[in-house]
């Protein structure tokens, strides 16, 4: 008896630290989603995994399994859903007036042509022909302007997407013309056009028609959703018969049943999860977040514009996703994301190239030779943002800068950091929610509520005011163009990249296409033959 | 008869002074700077140049592992001084006197014993804030209460032997006979749970930097360096490998030596 507690003793130590090991949770599973592939072209260290993209004619029919981190639990109505995992499964379903393409862009869908008048207030949508909800029925104009007014909330005064609100009024000019009006110009209301056409009078939450490629079949809470191929799609219809999303929220689980075998195709990855695999098909794209290190501009020394500067010079984005990511990912210099081609200013990831000399300059210039104290908080359940915060510590000493990490949970970050801007540093991503410029831009105005950096500048909220009541698109881009230049140039923050985003697929199949939105489309996925 | 050598004290002495050992030699020098990034050697295999191989920053583990022990031993030694000190004086007190003062003290520390630990240190967490001061705290006051309950039944038993009954009759006060004449016969059910005591405060740390409240990134700690070898268990598994051996024979030696302490009792 005696001799053999040693040895259980071993075997409980050994067990427990085997626990440690095994119980993870999935960290990963972020925001954001799909990007331009050709935009990210410094993957020296990935490439190996990444050319393997078969090439081969497509075939008809077939079905895969696809696992999701998370069940579509916050809402089946597509008009409020908000989690990103929801949007990306629903993107197949469901369809708008118009629905964005892989490079950003926004394409008519359910109309088959749109007009804006040069006030900028009045949108005439032409109705496409033939277009076919789920249920067989064809879709009329009337099954449109329910659907916006649902969303507006015309009629209850509350809007389901807030967005909407500006909608004046939606009418139905004959058997296919639609005209809506803004309460102000808003020419960027078109991105947000992309909410479901539904049935008239249909409630999605009980009965989810739609008029994407893709019918809903069925749900299992916290299991599985079957998605099958409509035939009667008015575009060029899907190529597999038949989706099954498989929820997998433990992320080591999730790689198990992809290297078994179970299932074909999962986003969402990261280089590590990704080098764990082999006989895979790995798509690169990236996140559509803004990853950076978020500065507080008005907690101490950062309310300097040169200390930020500094901040900046010493960040050194390349060396931080060769740790992170393999090297993959795309150096950003501003608060926009990769894939958003048109607000893309050249130049400005070089604004402060990484340079030791030059932040030390501009710190002594500040009254900080021998640098200051700089606490990152960082959320704990992001592994990803925690990694990137280790890299900056190390990058930050060499300047002087002592910067130390502090962990909070989620909900802490959230109301201390995200509400409260009590912190001095963060290392975070924040993605766009719709296809504007402005869902990323609108947060830096200083009098937003949303401003968590405490950013303030005259110049910049005069940019901003003029972008949004701009009429004309090109000259909002233009505006828009030099808004982002401004947070560069007065470093609101140490900008770092759009991380990558990897989907690894079943060698088998093919033709998986990223977009700027959280979006997985099924439709283009197919089989060699 | 011939007494048979105490292996469970010998060998746990051996194996806890070989870790110590390392740790102390750690403190002064150590093949790696702990922090030192290096991106060219990402998660290499174990090698003469790397002793453990490197994580997923180039850092050494090795280097890291022995940082990682030192400030998760210096937590667990904290921790059970104040377990120990605190659970001591609460036991001796109750134990001694008994009555009400014992059934309302016991009563607490029932109730304080009734929680998960982990789950009341993570409640003493949100309260206190994260870092390596608070955990100490956190730890040592749930500490406190399996101390004090051992002391307090070796006091109550002491209390009523001849020795004691001689001491009260010459008129020595009850400080004195507790601390003086009763503490040194409870010492060898004492220490032996220090010893066992230091291995869960271990264990409790490792749980805690696990769960990112205890040591901060890039600080190394055990724990942390267990969670965040799991992404490459599969690719680079001398990572958890290691750093799960290091957690190991830290406790493996003090359990030794603490069971070998209770042999020596028995004997």
């Amino acid at each position: 008896m005696k001799a053999r507690k040693p040895l259980s003793l071993l075997l409980a130590a050994a067990l427990l630290a085997a626990v440690f090991c095994g119980c993870g949770n999935s960290t990963t599973t972020s925001t954001g989603s799909a990007a331009d592939t050709g935009t990210a072209d410094s993957t020296d260290g990935a490439s190996e995994q990444t050319e393997t993209v078969l090439t081969g004619e497509p075939t008809y029919g077939g079905e895969i399994v696809v696992g999701i981190a998370q069940d579509l639990d916050d809402s089946l109505d597509p008009h409020s859903m908000t989690a990103a995992g929801t949007r990306e499964v629903l993107f197949n379903v469901f369809e708008g007036l118009v629905k964005p393409d892989t490079d950003g862009n926004l394409i008519p869908a359910v109309a088959s042509s749109y007009v804006i008048a040069e006030t900028g207030d009045t949108f005439t949508f032409t109705l496409r022909e033939g277009v076919k909800f789920h249920d067989g029925s064809t879709v009329t104009v009337g099954d449109i302007v329910y659907s916006i007014s649902r969303a507006a909330g015309l009629d209850t005064g509350e809007p389901l997407i807030s967005a909407l609100s500006v909608i004046d009024s939606v009418t139905a000019a004959d058997d296919s013309t639609v005209v809506i009006t803004t309460s102000e110009p808003y020419i960027e209301l078109l991105a947000y056009l992309t909410a479901a056409i539904i049935p008239e009078g249909s409630d999605p939450a009980e009965d989810m028609i739609g008029t994407g490629p893709f019918v809903f079949v069925s749900r299992v809470a916290q299991d599985s959703i079957v998605l099958e191929k409509f035939d009667d799609y008015w575009g060029e219809g899907a190529y597999l018969d038949k989706v099954t999303y498989k929820i997998m929220e433990d992320s080591t689980s999730l790689i198990m049943s992809l290297q078994s075998g179970a299932i074909d195709l999962c986003a969402h990855l990261t280089a590590s999860q990704a080098a764990e695999l082999s006989g895979f098909t790995i798509y690169e794209g990236t996140m559509n977040l803004v990853q950076a290190l978020y500065l507080n501009n008005a907690s101490g020394p950062l309310a300097d514009v040169r200390v930020r500067q500094a901040i900046c010079y010493a960040i050194d984005s390349q060396e931080i996703m060769d740790f992170v990511s393999d090297g993959m990912g795309v150096a950003i210099g501003t608060a926009m994301i990769a894939a958003f081609g048109k607000y893309t200013v050249d130049g400005l990831e070089d604004t402060y190239a990484a340079d030791t000399e030059k932040a030390k300059e501009l710190l002594t210039e500040a009254g900080y030779p021998d640098g200051f104290e700089l606490e990152i908080t960082v959320p704990s359940n992001y592994q990803f943002h925690i990694d990137t915060a280790e890299v900056m510590v190390e990058q930050l000493s060499r300047v002087g800068i002592n910067a130390t990490i502090k962990l909070v949970e989620w909900a802490t970050w959230l109301s201390d950091v995200y509400a409260d801007r009590n912190y001095e540093a963060t290392v975070v991503g924040f993605d766009a929610s719709a296809l504007t410029a402005s869902a990323l831009l609108a947060r830096y105005v200083s009098t937003s509520s949303k401003n968590t950096f405490n950013f303030s500048s005259e110049a910049y909220d005069a940019a901003y005011a003029a972008a949004e009541a701009a009429t004309d698109e090109a000259e909002q881009t233009e505006l828009y163009k030099e808004c982002e230049t401004i947070l560069a140039e007065e470093a609101a923050s140490a900008y770092v990249q759009d991380p990558c985003d990897l989907v690894a697929m079943n060698s088998e199949l093919a033709g998986y296409e990223f977009y700027p939105l959280y979006a997985m489309d099924m439709s283009k996925v197919y089989y060699v033959g | 008869m011939k007494k048979r050598p105490n292996y469970n004290l010998i060998l746990g002495c051996i194996i806890a002074g070989l870790t110590v050992g390392m740790i102390i030699v750690g403190i002064f020098w150590t093949p790696y700077e702990p922090t030192a990034m290096s991106g060219g050697e990402k998660l290499d295999a174990p090698s003469l140049r790397h002793l453990l191989g490197t994580d997923n920053f180039g850092r050494d583990i090795f280097s890291r592992v022995l940082e990682g022990a030192r400030s998760t031993m210096l937590i667990a030694a904290a921790v059970v001084a104040i377990g120990a000190s605190v659970g001591t004086v609460v036991g001796a007190f109750t134990g001694y006197f008994g009555g009400r003062v014992d059934a309302v003290l016991m009563r607490f520390n029932d109730m304080l014993a009734a929680f998960p630990s982990i789950l009341l240190a993570l409640v003493l967490i949100s309260l206190l804030g994260s870092g390596k001061t608070n955990v100490i705290i956190a730890l040592g006051i749930l500490f406190i209460p399996s101390y004090a309950r051992i002391v307090r039944a070796e006091f109550a038993r002491q209390a009523e032997l001849d020795y004691v009954k001689s001491a009260r009759l010459m008129g020595a006060g009850h400080l004195r006979i507790m601390f003086v004449h009763i503490l040194p016969n409870a010492a060898p059910v004492l220490l032996s749970s220090i010893a066992i005591g230091f291995n869960n405060a271990v264990l409790a740390e490792a749980s805690m930097s696990y769960l990112s409240i205890g040591v901060q990134p890039p600080d190394a700690s055990l724990g942390r360096m267990l969670s965040d070898s799991q992404t490459y268990l599969l690719s680079a598994p001398w990572y958890a490998i290691g750093t799960g051996a290091a957690i190991v024979l830290l406790i493996l030696g003090f359990g030794l030596i603490s069971e070998g302490l209770g042999d020596s009792r028995r004997a």
